[in-house]
């Protein structure tokens, strides 16, 4: 992601150093309009002033910062306390998405390992097998998925068919809800990375492993794990950033008690009871978050390469 | 095999199929405690197949496998105390070189500190400490060969496995590797099982040959034997050049087969056990034990015609065609052209057999 375009530039010949300039417009034209004209819209919508049916007025404030992080009494007079309000609803967010994450890597290499090693004619069919329920519409899955889990749900009804359990399981409204959901969701951006990377790999490594006594464990945790480690954390961001700004599967499945950061941007841009600056910055309080995990990453793709 | 050299790995009766295809058909063979062994035949013939059931790699669907008198066709590779040099080498790229060599040792349980201490003495043996810090890509093909080399070397196993290691590498080097494997062979005493498809290097390097066609043996033993004393039209073929003459048999003395080829042209060379009279077999005979003159030295000189004369640096291969049409191919060493004659193209010269060099093969 983040270190590819860095490094292909400088390999380019120099035929098409006339025309390069010119080729690259529709990829900068493209960046602007989605990337950096939206984000330079939400850095200065965070610094006005809100207006109290929605929308804003164009006067600069640090009230929407301040909102989020200090709490001034009731009449904002008081001294400034620190707010731990929203900061705790943007921890639990972390705590859920990277709990998903977790989960989603758990269940998803073990898949992607298994896509991997089919033969090379059935791999593609298992690909496209995983992808087929995102051909639906992420609102009416997760709906679906609300329908399926409720305490008087089909889930439900099988398992007290069954005689597995004699009450409804209690699954809607809780975290383990949040947590299915979005598990759900993003299940696919954690398998598929990991299984381009487990495809390159050259499995005689695992076999040389095995050769120099290495047990199955030994040979995925200091062999296999390495070699693909690049695919799993791309597949652990592609899953944990989308699941931190997440709201349908908050919303719908998690109920009131488990807000998330979503959630509470999605509030501030809704009907008139909205906050625009305030959702705005706590926008830029998000993606400066998932910045500084992609700089993280991106370093450590960095220090991958110069090992090669 | 003679009861006092012990048996290193024993394979007995080794089956392996894949669905209705056999890849190996009932091979038995044993491999000498100490002994350079190399199994040898074209791409498809089994031999990486049978190694690989040596390392565990492969199930064995029949049969049985021993090492030094224990079972372990059942056992997974890691428990097997043997090691192999794969083909393109393996290395762990993620690892230094010294990591590499040390993975062994650590995986057997060593201590950090002590596994980093044999990697070393190792990377010494196949010179290569200065590079120990590097990684295996920053490495050259032959010093990466090297390192695979140190790495299965390390935890002392007692059978190394070689896999075609040295098919990735240019003449050259190939050349110099041979030399420093058997070299290592002989200074650890490690039985080697080695993985070829040129004869060339299997000839030079072997004590002994195990020559596989088809999933199936065809000759063992040692390389001079296999050489002289092909047992088949295959071996005869596949280990070096050879003259091969349809022959009948025309009378078989106690050691002598009178032998006719067509166009009335006759010989006669060493009976071959299994070879009876009017039996239509082929002859080999190795080009460089043909000799031309002038003329006729005995009653086994025939005739021909020269079509050309190929250099080949140590040697001059003469092209020529008998009077009933078949073609054959005579060999001089260069050192010997004071006191041989070489004949032009076009010229008629006589191909004299040497003495005991005429093999009959049985099929």
């Amino acid at each position: 992601m983040a270190g590819g375009a860095a490094s292909s530039g400088s390999t380019a010949s120099d035929t098409y150093a006339g025309a390069r300039h010119w080729l690259l417009m529709p990829s900068w034209f493209v960046l602007l309009i989605f990337v950096a004209a939206p984000v330079a819209m939400m850095l200065v919508y965070s610094f006005l002033t809100k207006e109290f049916r929605g929308g804003v007025i164009w006067e600069f404030s640090l009230g929407a910062y301040d909102q989020f992080f200090f709490d001034r009494g009731l009449f904002g007079d008081d001294p400034p306390q620190i707010d731990w309000t929203y900061i705790n609803i943007f921890w639990r967010s972390i705590w859920q998405a990277g709990l998903a994450t977790v989960l989603s890597l758990l269940i998803g290499f073990p898949t992607a390992y298994f896509i991997a090693t089919r033969p090379e004619r059935s791999r593609a069919l298992w690909v496209f097998v995983i992808t087929i329920p995102y051909w639906v519409n992420l609102l009416i899955r997760t709906v679906s998925m609300k329908f399926l889990l409720r305490d008087q749900g089909p889930m439900n009804d099988f398992l007290i068919w069954t005689g597995v359990i004699d009450d409804p399981l209690r699954i809607i409204n809780t975290n383990l809800a949040v947590q299915l959901g979005l598990f759900y969701s993003y299940l696919p951006f954690m398998v598929l990375p990991i299984y381009a990377a487990v495809e390159r790999y050259n499995f005689t490594l695992s076999e040389a492993a095995a050769d120099l006594y290495a047990s199955k464990w030994a040979t995925l945790r200091r062999v296999l794990l390495p070699a693909v480690k690049p695919g799993v954390i791309a597949g652990c961001i592609l899953v944990f950033v989308p699941s931190l700004g997440a709201f349908l599967a908050p919303d719908l499945l998690g109920g009131a008690r488990n807000f998330m950061i979503g959630s509470l941007i999605e509030e501030q841009f809704k009907g008139n009871a909205g906050n625009w600056p305030f959702g705005a910055a706590a926008s830029m309080i998000l993606l400066t978050l998932v910045l500084i995990i992609l700089m993280v990453f991106a370093r450590q793709q960095r220090r991958m390469g110069d090992m090669r | 095999m003679t009861d006092d050299t012990q048996i290193a790995v024993d394979v007995r009766d080794a089956v392996k199929r894949y669905g209705d295809f056999t890849a190996l058909q009932q091979i038995s063979l044993g491999i000498r405690d100490n002994e350079f062994f190399t199994l040898l035949g074209p791409s498809g013939c089994g031999k990486t197949t049978l190694l690989r059931m040596i390392a565990g790699f492969e199930d064995v669907t029949e049969g049985a496998i021993f090492l030094y008198g224990d079972e372990i066709e059942t056992l997974p590779p890691h428990q097997r105390p043997v090691n192999t040099v794969f083909q393109n080498y393996a290395l762990f790229p993620h690892m230094t070189v010294l990591e590499n060599v040390g993975f062994g040792l650590e995986m057997l349980g060593q201590s950090k500190a002590a596994a980093r201490t044999r990697a070393a003495e190792m990377l010494e043996l196949v010179q290569l400490s200065q590079f120990a810090s590097r990684k295996p890509a920053q490495l050259s093909g032959g010093q990466q060969q090297r390192v695979a080399l140190a790495r299965a070397l390390a935890p002392a196993p007692k059978v190394l496995l070689l896999d075609e290691p040295l098919s990735a590498l240019d003449q050259k080097l190939r050349k110099a590797m041979q030399i420093e494997l058997k070299h290592i062979q002989r200074e650890t005493g490690i039985t080697f099982i080695f993985v070829t498809h040129d004869q060339e290097e299997a000839l030079t390097m072997s004590d002994r040959i195990a020559v596989m066609s088809a999933g199936e043996l065809q000759q063992l033993g040692a390389p001079r034997d296999i050489y002289e004393l092909p047992r088949n039209m295959f071996v005869a073929d596949f280990i070096g050049d050879t003259n091969l003459l349809e022959v009948t048999v025309d009378e078989v003395t106690e050691c002598r087969a009178a032998c006719s080829l067509d166009g009335g042209l006759t010989l006669s060379c060493e009976a071959v056990e299994g070879v009876r009279k009017g039996a239509q077999v082929h002859l080999s005979i190795r080009p460089e034990r043909l000799v031309l003159s002038e003329t006729a030295t005995g009653a086994d000189s025939l005739r021909a015609r020269v079509l050309e004369n190929i250099f080949i640096g140590t040697d001059i291969a003469t092209l020529l065609v008998l009077d009933n049409g078949s073609e054959i191919t005579v060999r001089t060493s260069n050192s010997e052209r004071g006191s041989k004659r070489i004949f032009d193209a076009g010229q008629m010269a006589f191909v004299t057999m040497e003495r005991g060099a005429a093999r009959l093969l049985r099929d």
